[in-house]
């Protein structure tokens, strides 16, 4: 599968310098929320001309933000069937809505969507779960709590969007109950129980790719490596080979898979400390040699973000 | 309304609603079934918003087949976790489809053949659990190689007894235009054995026959034609009212527990005889906030030759 190799431009900044702007909704006396740099890390997995399959709230925003700064020629797919290129006019709610129609460069069913993803066409798809594993697996199916069992709503095209699409980045909030061991139900499949489950010459293999993990450069612009493409316990379920979880970010920051498929921190936030969330992560989360801080978002980034969003609906 | 759903709609039978997803979803429909106390149904549907959420909570539901049951803008829908965790009011049975999957069945359905094929679902806890999704290996190499065998699930398909569908204009005959969100609402007309459709506005078959490629329902399939406007609400329909976000927010408010949902629906479900006098208890304020604000025509298609 071909992938632009024109990966965004991302400037130096200094972790924790104040960008330009000011902005209303400033939870971390940076100059911009937490939300906004979520929205810019997500915006940053997008490359220049690829198909991205949505999602919505800070997901969605991500993808107006890369279309406006570094990658103007990706393509956004919604579940719904609809394929646009331009922003909606109005926020949406859901990604039925009026204004998302309006527009649109193409309404057709569902499956015509879902046949895009299905022939690997989709370079990387967003989701939200209620829980993510140490090997990217997401629950949004059940919850135990406290003992007792919570029905969630279930998978909607989550399940679709981890099996199928090249790149899966997940957002959440970073709480050791989210960030269980093991999911209590596996909604959407990341990398099962690890390659060394199924192979263990996968964990060799798996500690290399992760010490040179730190050494990718400009903060939260890595290049999605090929390294997720092979992994043995995918491949053994019978998922397309150019598959898989590739980023978690986290309120925290953003953890990345290693070649055994297993989870490890590549960024924090800006003022986030390892401790903290080492702490909230419900099992042990190893962190990369050359462990980075998210880059901050810049100016443009968090203009763009004002224009679609001014009230700081989404990113407060 | 009330003629059609008790003529197509009897207790036990197996319905399709939300085809559209979170747009045209026939909430007017819904609303009659849990007011003719309709028993034992299986819902079927990709997501629901806040309707299958409501049926559950009624009574009407014994099996849900869907990939998401909730309130699409505020989050969980009370009714089903109560049914689901603590069987009340009565327990359902579950079972969990993805988006893709759902879509599937009904395109199977819609084919007439038994299952279609698929990647999605390998390696998750749906195809473990949901016993009309299975693996099994593929009887021709995949794509691109010479013998390599592989594992594939066929997801089988539906055949629901009444696909309930809501539609911008239909003729008298139930040839339909649908545009916008067409989501799995075209198989659905296919794989249904029956056919309701739900209409904002009924137009002469000349106006259905100017622009044949809009049509995706075929009147022939179609055992009955409802004209209600508003029947969708608070969903939205494209071009005729948009979508009520503080409507989904209140009902997930006023649906938090078992006694607050009764109140919901002694107000707004059974405390009405119709949608006539729904859309009167929502107000003419409400209603025209949530109108056409400014429209927008596609150019015509020349059919001429």
């Amino acid at each position: 599968m071909d992938r632009p190799e024109n990966v965004c431009a991302i400037r130096s900044v200094k972790p924790g310098a104040p960008s330009a702007g000011s902005v209303r909704d400033d939870s971390l006396g940076h100059g911009y929320s937490l939300g906004q740099l979520m929205v810019a890390a997500a915006a940053r997995e997008i490359h220049d001309h690829e198909i991205v399959f949505v999602g919505m709230r800070l997901p969605m925003l991500g993808f107006l933000v890369a279309r406006r700064t570094h990658a103007p020629g990706a393509i956004g797919l919604y579940e719904n069937g609809v394929i646009r290129e331009t922003p909606a006019t109005e926020l949406l709610y859901t990604m039925a809505d009026p204004p998302n129609l309006r527009g649109a460069t193409f309404c057709g069913q569902m499956l015509d969507v879902m046949a895009l993803l299905q022939q690997g066409r989709v370079n990387v798809g967003f989701l939200g779960a209620a829980e993510v594993d140490r090997f990217g697996n997401l629950n949004s199916t059940l919850a135990r709590r406290d003992g007792k069992t919570i029905r969630l709503p279930g998978s909607g095209g989550a399940c679709d969007i981890a099996c199928l699409a090249q790149r899966t980045v997940v957002l959440l909030q970073h709480e050791r109950a989210r960030l269980p061991e093991r999911v209590a139900y596996v909604t959407s499949p990341g990398n099962g129980k690890g390659d060394s489950a199924v192979n263990s010459a996968g964990n060799s293999i798996g500690n290399n790719a992760w010490k040179n993990a730190g050494n990718t450069s400009g903060n939260s612009a890595e290049k999605p490596s090929a390294r997720r493409s092979e992994h043995a316990w995918r491949r053994a379920q019978g998922l397309p080979a150019n598959s898989g979880p590739s980023a978690v970010i986290t309120t925290k920051g953003v953890m990345r898979f290693d070649a055994a498929g297993e989870a490890f921190l590549a960024s924090v936030h800006p003022g986030a400390e390892i401790e903290d969330v080492l702490a909230n992560t419900g099992w042990p989360l190893r962190v990369a040699e050359k462990l980075q801080v998210t880059a901050v978002p810049a100016a443009a980034e968090l203009a763009v973000m004002r224009e679609i969003d001014p009230q700081g609906f989404w990113t407060k | 309304m009330g003629t059609a759903i008790a003529t197509h709609v009897p207790s036990g039978a197996s319905v399709l609603l939300g085809a559209q997803l979170e747009q045209m979803i026939p909430f007017a429909a819904g609303h009659e079934i849990i007011r003719q106390g309709i028993r034992e149904l299986t819902l079927m549907g990709p997501i629901s918003d806040i309707l299958f959420d409501q049926m559950i909570g009624a009574g009407c539901v014994a099996r849900v087949y869907a990939a998401w049951v909730g309130n699409v803008s505020a989050g969980v829908g009370y009714c089903f976790r109560r049914a689901m965790e603590d069987g009340l009011p009565s327990p359902i049975e579950m079972l969990d489809y993805s988006n893709f999957t759902m879509a599937l069945a009904l395109h199977a359905g819609a084919l007439g053949v038994p299952f279609l094929p698929t990647y999605s679902t390998l390696g998750s806890d749906l195809l473990e659990k949901n016993s009309k999704l299975r693996e099994f290996v593929s009887p021709l190499p995949a794509y691109g190689t010479a013998d390599r065998k592989e594992k594939l699930v066929a997801v089988e398909a539906l055949r629901p007894d009444v696909a309930i569908l809501h539609v911008q204009r239909c003729d008298e005959f139930g040839n339909a235009h649908v545009w916008g969100n067409l989501g799995v609402a075209v198989d659905a007309a296919r794989a249904a054995r029956t056919v309701v459709v739900v209409a904002e506005e009924i137009v002469s078959p000349s106006v259905i026959a100017s622009d044949p490629n809009r049509t995706l329902i075929p009147g022939f399939l179609v055992a009955a034609v409802v004209h209600q406007p508003g029947g969708a609400h608070p969903s939205p329909v494209q071009g005729y009212y948009g979508r009520d976000h503080a409507y989904f927010a209140q009902y997930h408010e006023q649906s938090r527990s078992a006694g607050d949902f009764e109140s919901w629906k002694a107000r707004w479900v059974t405390g009405v005889a119709d949608r006539g006098e729904y859309m009167n208890l929502l107000g003419s304020c409400r209603v025209e906030a949530l109108g056409v604000k400014e429209h927008a025509y596609s150019a015509p298609a020349d059919f001429g030759y």
